[in-house]
């Protein structure tokens, strides 16, 4: 114990080991921060919820804080109700039924790159006469753009990107078809630059039953989007890389401990009860060798589940029978014939004692650096397997992430953010426990001491 | 690369006999029967992976019912034939297809059919799988292939092993230089795997710089002259073999350094060295002869490697190598294509095993073949 002691002492003596174990608790760190900031039931509902999580954010768009590096500032994304704060809701009754229900929003845009979409959400009660509504934007100088005008049922989205006849009235007003474009420019500039000022979103709407309201939302959808952009499918990556953090921690260290483990146990009572046993354990650590591991992990993943849980299970039934067991069986067999083990056997202890209490014990400096170094692989595997399309079907993780954007081109289309953060996050939380991880094999080996 | 592969991968039971031959024979007749049970076990556990128990039966027989029953109302021909006889006509196309595949035959009897089959090396027809040209024997298939991954993972693990065995040498003649301090600083990047380096290469040379390809073995259109075409496969190939070699470089150089610093701190080098033999006698006779037995264990490993490709490099740069047909087969569900090529790399690994265990003595003058370590 008191020799485990100093050993921990010198590890303050590498200062890449100590680097090591900082990343590795500022990872401990953001994986508790993970769980507890975004619960597991929420995080899935985020990642798999659909269209009604997501539909406040644009699709493939970089971060936010890379403005901060950018020449041309990319818009920023937001969403606002009707009567919130800055978006005002007059209703003006006209007549005991009828009633005027006017919006108005005034937002900065001091962009130098057009937004990718707006769209605006109405929600509408109303017994047989539906609500009528016009839309207008008001650009910085002063010209007041008419959108469109239509009468709203209960639930109705309205897309400007999409709204052919809006294009078509642009296009006759010698602006840009592209509604983004054409909206936002100055005009008659060629190539089109973005406007920036003050633009002014007014909506005028009509109901024609008394009791009959309008409310909505309006979404923006610029070119960037909270800390960590978001992918093809509108959703947050922030929600993926933040929960990639237990599960990658959870998989690598589950597996490194349980192999590392299993193997020492298996090592020890082979190399002490010998005979059969041990026979039967050289056996199956050959046969283990012919099987493809990836192969047989490929082949669970496709048939039978991609679940995490089995898959880290398989991971570890395939692992337990390594060279690993070949090297520990070879010490055990040396450590077996020591004057301490003789002693424990002469005053009659029990096989399992043997076992337990003295062979694997004096093993645990050997285990240490053995298991640290054990975790990348694991860690990487999961993200291997992912790449492949075999990631858990519900969990968000950093594998599945580089998988969408590998699948969906990201490197080809210039989406580097996307590969970017889970790699860099993969890469760091490789690096600080093979950093650790060689410190302590230098450490605890004593052959490799001062070499 | 640890020091345990020194004794040889597989275990050797130890008896005493009297006469060299007799022993020799005894030990290698007991050596080859159980590597030989080695592989039919590890093949046979392979198989069963395969089929999960039957589970991948039910998958292939409700995958035959939809395709059949897809083409048989999408035909136009049969647009006036009855429901009745529609529903007869997919039943007997289905049974058919059924028949081809074996599924009609119980899984205990298929699978042995399978294992027998494999180990004489007749690996049959692939179930689903058609190679580039046609053939759905499981031999075209895999020769076809077989090309492109010993390109791939030819250069880059000779490349690999060569040089850093190289480099460790030098290194462990200045330990503790910038160079060697270097090394071992740079090693835990080894923690990522070649598919990791692979996508920032990508990234850096083919996205931003645009100065090579993204994937893939040739351009299309394949150039027409030999020279070009060779010119074209070298600029696919030097992304991928670059990923797969630099993502085990420094691990691999680091560790081949540490074998041969506790090899050339053994007290009979330092009495050559006190004898002022020159260092690269010293090299030559005291510190390599006796790593042999491990350098040639490894690069025998790492030959027989080559057969298994790489899985996710290949599939990350659409090289069109062994690691991506075996992918493939996975889901295709074609067993046989799956069993020949576990088939091949158990049989290559037998039988280097075994070839070892004599090179062993051949270099190794302590080792004797049967008397164990």
């Amino acid at each position: 114990m008191k020799n485990l002691k100093k050993n921990f002492a010198e590890i303050s003596r590498y200062p890449s080991a100590v680097f090591g174990l900082f990343i590795i608790f500022l990872l401990v760190a953001l994986a508790i921060f993970a769980v507890v900031k975004i619960p597991y039931s929420e995080a899935v509902r985020l990642w798999r919820g659909g269209e009604d999580v997501w539909y406040m954010n644009p699709k493939n768009v970089p971060p936010a804080w890379f403005n901060t590096f950018r020449k041309t500032r990319l818009p920023e994304s937001f969403a606002i109700k009707g009567g919130e704060e800055g978006f005002t809701k007059t209703v003006t009754p006209s007549s005991p039924d009828t009633s005027a229900i006017d919006f108005e929003y005034a937002f900065d845009f001091n962009y130098d790159v057009y937004p990718q979409e707006l769209m605006l959400y109405f929600t509408s009660t109303y017994q047989s006469k539906n609500p009528f509504v016009s839309i207008y934007l008001i650009t910085p100088d002063g010209e007041e753009l008419r959108i469109t005008d239509f009468g709203i049922s209960a639930r109705q989205t309205y897309r400007f990107s999409q709204d052919e006849k809006l294009i078509r009235r642009l296009v006759r007003e010698k602006r840009d078809e592209k509604p983004m474009i054409g909206l936002f420019s100055v005009p008659e500039t060629e190539p089109p630059v973005p406007q920036k000022g003050t633009y002014k979103l007014v909506i005028n709407g009509q109901t024609f039953e008394a009791g009959s309201d309008i409310n909505v939302e309006f979404v923006f959808h610029g070119q960037s989007y909270g800390l960590a952009g978001t992918d093809h499918a509108r959703r947050d990556l922030m929600v993926a890389l933040l929960w990639g953090a237990p599960i990658a921690l959870s998989f690598g260290l589950l597996a490194a401990l349980a192999t590392s483990i299993l193997s020492m146990a298996i090592a020890a009572i082979g190399a002490w009860f010998g005979g059969w046993l041990d026979e039967l354990i050289q056996r199956i650590t050959e046969i283990n060798l012919v099987l493809p591991f990836l192969a047989v992990l490929i082949m669970v993943g496709t048939f039978y589940t991609t679940s995490i849980w089995t898959i880290l299970g398989v991971t570890i039934l395939l692992s337990i029978f390594t060279g690993a067991v070949k090297s520990y069986r070879a010490v055990f067999l040396q450590v077996k014939e020591s004057t301490y083990i003789e002693a424990a056997k002469a005053y009659g202890a029990s096989n399992f004692r043997i076992v337990f209490f003295y062979l694997i014990p004096r093993m645990i400096p050997l285990l240490i650096p053995t298991l640290v170094s054990a975790v990348p692989a694991y860690v990487f595997l999961e993200a291997s397997l992912a790449l492949l399309g075999l990631g858990d079907p519900v969990l968000p993780t950093w594998g599945k992430v580089i998988n969408d954007a590998q699948s969906n081109g990201a490197l080809y289309k210039g989406f580097y953010y996307w590969i970017l953060e889970p790699a860099v996050l993969l890469m760091v939380t490789g690096l600080g426990f093979a950093m650790l991880g060689f410190a302590l094999d230098r450490i605890f080996n004593p052959r490799l001491r001062g070499i | 690369m640890t020091q345990d592969t020194q004794a040889g991968v597989l275990g050797v039971p130890k008896k005493k006999t009297t006469s060299a031959f007799a022993r020799v024979a005894r030990f290698m007749g007991i050596r080859a029967i159980t590597l030989f049970f080695t592989v039919v076990i590890g093949v046979y556990t392979t198989i069963l992976i395969a089929n999960m128990g039957g589970y991948v039966d039910t998958i292939m027989r409700n995958d035959i019912r939809e395709r059949v029953n897809q083409r048989v109302a999408a035909s136009t021909a049969n647009q006036n034939i009855s429901a009745e006889t529609r529903r007869q006509m997919a039943d007997e196309l289905i049974a058919l297809e059924e028949n081809r595949l074996g599924l009609n035959t119980p899984f205990a009897i298929r699978s042995f059919r399978y294992l027998t089959d494999s180990l004489q090396l007749d690996l049959g027809r692939a179930q689903n799988m058609v190679s580039d040209n046609g053939s759905r024997t499981v031999r075209n298939i895999i020769l076809e292939r077989l090309p492109a991954t010993l390109l791939l993972m030819g250069t880059s693990q000779l490349f690999l092993f060569f040089f850093s065995v190289f480099i460790a040498l030098t290194l462990s003649r200045s330990y503790g230089s910038f160079w060697d301090k270097l090394v071992i600083t740079l090693s835990p990047t080894s923690a990522a795997p070649p598919w990791f380096y692979g996508i920032f290469f990508i990234l850096i040379f083919a996205a931003v710089f645009r100065i090579l390809p993204f994937g893939g073995m040739v351009d299309a259109p394949v150039p027409d002259n030999t020279f070009d075409y060779i010119l074209n496969v070298l600029k696919h190939l030097i992304l991928p073999a670059g990923s797969l070699i630099i993502s085990s470089l420094f691990l691999s150089i680091y560790n081949w350094r540490t074998f041969f610093l506790i090899y050339s701190s053994e007290d009979y080098v330092d009495m050559a060295k006190a004898k002022g033999l020159p260092s690269r006698d010293i090299e030559r006779r005291y510190i390599l002869r006796p790593t042999l037995p491990t350098i040639i264990t490894n690069f025998a490993l790492l030959v027989i490697g080559l057969w298994t490709g790489a899985i996710i490099t290949e599939t990350v740069f659409l090289w069109p190598g062994l690691g991506r047909t075996l992918y493939r087969a996975i889901g295709f569900f074609d067993t046989p294509v799956i069993v020949g090529s576990t088939i091949i790399y158990a049989y290559l690994l037998a039988v280097t095993v075994f070839i070892l265990d004599f090179v062993y003595v051949l270099v190794d003058p302590r080792v004797k073949v049967g008397g164990g370590k």
